[in-house]
C-alpha cells in the first residue's frame, strides 16, 4: 500500500474557445518495479500506478496504460483541447484497487 | 537472416510486443518522432517525448529492460497534439522503441539509442 499519494497538476486557468494548452501531472507513488530486492534477498513485490486518465467534461484526453518502467513519481505532459468552460478530471489506479482522483475548472472567455 | 513465418518461436520480448500491438501488422508508416537524451547519467528517470500527429495510440517499450514495455498512450478526442512526454526507467545502455498506431490503421515506428551511465533497475 502506497502511502502519501498527493497528485499534482498544472493547467491553466482561462482559455478561448478551441485553444490547445499544455497540463502538467505529478503523483508522489514509489512506483515498486517488483525487480528490486530488499536487504535479505527477497523480491519486493510490485506495486505501481497501473493506468492514468485525463477527460474534460467526460470526454477523453488522454489515457495511459502504465508498467514498472515509467519512474518513481509519475510525470505526463500532453495537450488538451478546450471547447468549452468546464473540468478536467484526473485519474489515477493503483495496483491496490485505490484509486486517485484531482479536478481542475478551466473557464472560455 | 531466413525468416520462414514462424516468427512468434524466435521473437525476443520486444518483437512480441509489437506483434501483439499491432496484429502483426507491416509497420511501414510515417510520421512518428521519439526524443530521448543520447546520454542519460541516472537509469531511473529518464525523459522521453512521443509525437505523431494523427495517432490513436502510441506504445513505448525499452529493449533493455527485463520487461521491454514501459506504457501505451490512448489519444481521445480531445488530445490538444497526439504527443506526450514522461520518464522512464532504463535498466541500461538500450534502443528505446515507439510504435504508433495511426487512425488510417498504418503503424509506425521510431527508435533511439541511449546510453545510460547509472541503471535504473535492482538496487
Amino acid at each position: 500500500m502506497a502511502e502519501n499519494v498527493t497528485p499534482r497538476v498544472r493547467v491553466p486557468k482561462e482559455a478561448t474557445a478551441g485553444e490547445v494548452i499544455t497540463i502538467k501531472t505529478l503523483i508522489s507513488h514509489p512506483m515498486e518495479s517488483g525487480q528490486r530486492k530488499d536487504k535479505e534477498g527477497n523480491l519486493i513485490p510490485r506495486s505501481i500506478i497501473n493506468h492514468f486518465t485525463c477527460s474534460f467534461n467526460g470526454e477523453t484526453v488522454i489515457e495511459v496504460a502504465m508498467e514498472p518502467a515509467i519512474s518513481t513519481n509519475p510525470y505526463f505532459e500532453f495537450q488538451a483541447k478546450v471547447p468549452e468552460s468546464g473540468t478536467f478530471t484526473f485519474t489515477w489506479i493503483d495496483d491496490d484497487g485505490s484509486t486517485y482522483e484531482e479536478t481542475k475548472e478551466i473557464a472560455v472567455a | 537472416a531466413v525468416m520462414l513465418g514462424g516468427r512468434a518461436a524466435f521473437a525476443t520480448p520486444t518483437e512480441e510486443l509489437i506483434a501483439e500491438f499491432t496484429g502483426g501488422a507491416e509497420i511501414t508508416g510515417e510520421g512518428l518522432s521519439l526524443t530521448a537524451p543520447e546520454i542519460a547519467e541516472n537509469g531511473n528517470t529518464v525523459p522521453v517525448e512521443v509525437e505523431a500527429p494523427g495517432a490513436e495510440a502510441i506504445m513505448l517499450l525499452a529493449t533493455g529492460n527485463p520487461n521491454p514495455d514501459v506504457g501505451v498512450f490512448h489519444f481521445g478526442p480531445l488530445a490538444g497534439a497526439q504527443m506526450a512526454s514522461t520518464r522512464i526507467r532504463l535498466a541500461g545502455t538500450q534502443e528505446v522503441v515507439a510504435i504508433a498506431k495511426m487512425s488510417d490503421g498504418s503503424f509506425a515506428r521510431a527508435a533511439q539509442e541511449v546510453k545510460v551511465t547509472i541503471g535504473g533497475c535492482g538496487g
